[in-house]
């Protein structure tokens, strides 16, 4: 199927609110979807004898957010979050890649991660990719069985994929700046 | 556990066994770097595995923020540090897919040359190394006195014997070698005169016309030996549906059965290099496999990755002989501070250990907006626990041997 056609049977599936957009011209095509629905959608994408995606190749975390003032002029986004989901099939040979878009902070209090629901029991390595995502960009996936740091240490503080991240003056007495 | 005591002269011990947790590495020897696996044990029984990662992690994707993407290759070298040539390609090519770029054939020639002559070196160290994890030592002196001369060779391209950043985008960053000392352990090993001069790709040519005939050995030291199949022959089982689902690539993904291999159904990106080649994926089953073996276990695993040196050998054959006629140049010019477009890309690429994905945003500056690399290993080390568990202890390093992890392309 093309991404044309997977936006066409997501949105008659589930209804414009639930797939908010799509952008089909970009070098790889993207569907947005509500944060709420993104688990429901990703068992149908799975599940459903025309989609079939099996395989979920990577799930990363975009801080979108410019701090520097001087590359700010060419950056055209509201600071928000993404989760990005790029999917493919073995059987059908077809790809997509599926978008979340979230608040920086849940409801604006800075320090509250944003919620998403998890797809770990979609596919199984969603898992570790969404520890990761937790570790490093900081989304709180909900439902997860075991969200706790994958990478980083136990006792870090701040998640350094962020752009506003600031890297701490030291940690357990060993200097890092 | 009871034991009816008849003999008044033997004491009855409490034999039951309490469980234990043992820590495996990660400074352990077959952990394959700084794995650290938490083992919980009832005697010699492993009933629950618990990987913990990221002693390497270097914040690779943070550094990709704040450098242009030619900067960044060098930190791709040390992702997977045996297959250093594989990630710059993979890297590269994804900045070309973003910029829309496409090389000369000359450049791709050579790329597919480099980057198959990487991938036999990295399963050099592989089969090498999960002979050592298994109890046998000889085969990982075979395996590096082999992989030398891939270094010697590569070391005669780029100047570096490990972390090339050979292949860039665009195409290299220097043509093959023309004519260069024999590397001194070709020389040996061919009775050449250590002090004679060869062309580059005669070197190549020597070095496959020998170590072509030697593969039969290692298949007599280690698949078809008896010991090797009773340690690695249906432990480890993982079918076709777990893999999936796990995420695996690569080896790992063929051994369980899957005939996918993304230098035939990955990105026409990627794919159009291998045109015009004559060469097969390899996946379990095998009609020649013992009859101990059952689908998708370490056995699989293994023996994919040795048939694809095979593979390996007639592709970086075919290369050399279309490297002479092949038109363009071997590098088009791409200049360091190019901006990247605002668009995003992800592109995966058949590294030896997998499908290694990278992901690039652009917002119109040099720096790319996110660079995220998604590793294979990571996904290969996800099924560990449920494939180790139930086993005895001295398994543990012959399963996750077999899902050939490098711990620096995990942790980035």
């Amino acid at each position: 199927m093309t991404a044309e056609e997977i936006r066409d049977l997501l949105v008659e599936t589930f209804g414009e609110e639930k797939i908010n957009g799509a952008n089909l011209d970009a070098i790889d095509p993207w569907v947005e979807v509500a944060p709420a629905a993104i688990a429901e959608v990703a068992t149908f994408l799975k599940h459903d004898e025309r989609t079939k995606f099996d395989h979920l190749n990577c799930l990363s975390g975009v801080d979108y957010l410019q701090p520097d003032p001087k590359k700010a002029k060419t950056f055209n986004h509201e600071p928000h979050i993404q989760v990005v989901y790029h999917l493919s099939s073995y059987d059908l040979k077809h790809k997509i890649t599926v978008k979340v878009k979230l608040p920086r902070w849940k409801d604006g209090n800075e320090g509250d991660l944003p919620e998403v629901p998890t797809v770990s029991g979609v596919w199984r390595i969603a898992d570790w990719h969404e520890r990761e995502t937790f570790d490093l960009v900081g989304i709180n996936f909900v439902g997860h069985p075991n969200l706790v740091r994958i990478l980083c240490a136990e006792d870090w503080v701040g998640h350094p994929l962020r752009k506003d991240y600031e890297f701490p003056l030291e940690y357990h007495g060993m200097r890092c700046k | 556990m009871s034991v009816t005591v008849e003999d008044p002269r033997i004491v009855e011990f409490d034999v039951r066994t309490d469980e234990m947790l043992v820590n495996m590495g990660p400074q352990h020897p077959s952990t394959h770097g700084v794995l650290r696996l938490l083992l919980r044990t009832d005697g010699e029984i492993v009933n629950e595995v618990t990987p913990h990662l990221g002693y390497l992690h270097r914040c690779a994707e943070k550094i990709g923020e704040n450098l242009s993407p030619v900067q960044w290759i060098p930190y791709t070298d040390r992702m997977d540090y045996l297959a250093g040539m594989n990630m710059n390609l993979g890297m590269s090519l994804a900045v070309e897919k973003l910029i829309g770029m496409e090389v000369p054939e000359k450049a791709m020639t050579l790329r597919v040359l480099i980057g198959e002559l990487g991938r036999i070196a990295s399963h050099l160290v592989g089969m090498g190394a999960y002979g050592l994890d298994l109890g046998t030592f000889s085969p990982f002196l075979y395996a590096f006195r082999e992989r030398e001369i891939i270094l010697d060779l590569f070391e005669e391209a780029c100047g570096a014997r490990l972390t090339y950043s050979y292949l860039t985008i665009g195409g290299a960053t220097h043509d093959l070698p023309g004519v260069i000392p024999i590397p001194p352990g070709l020389a040996q090993l061919t009775g050449r005169d250590p002090n004679s001069a060869v062309q580059w790709t005669e070197a190549l040519t020597m070095f496959l016309d020998w170590l072509e005939p030697r593969i039969k050995e290692y298949h007599a030291l280690l698949t078809r030996n008896h010991i090797f199949i009773k340690r690695t022959a249906g432990l480890g089982v993982m079918d076709r549906e777990m893999a999936i689902d796990y995420g695996c690539t690569g080896p790992v993904l063929r051994g369980s059965g899957v005939d996918f291999d993304l230098r035939r159904d990955g990105d026409p990106i990627y794919t159009r290099m291998y045109e015009g080649y004559v060469w097969k994926v390899i996946n379990a089953p095998f009609a020649d496999a013992p009859r101990e073996v059952v689908l998708g276990d370490n056995w699989c695993r293994f023996y994919v990755r040795m048939l694809e040196v095979k593979e390996a050998i007639s592709l970086v054959r075919q290369a050399i002989e279309k490297y002479p006629s092949a038109k363009g140049k071997f590098r088009d010019s791409h200049k360091m501070s190019a901006k990247l477009p605002a668009d995003e890309v992800y592109l995966e690429t058949e590294c030896p250990r997998g499908a290694m994905g990278f992901y690039f945003v652009g917002d119109g500056n040099t720096e790319p907006f996110r660079a995220r690399a998604k590793s294979s290993c990571f996904c290969n080390l996800a099924p560990t626990a449920p494939l180790c568990e139930g086993y005895l202890l001295a398994d543990i390093p012959a399963v996750v041997g077999s899902l050939d992890i490098v711990m620096g392309e995990i942790d980035r």
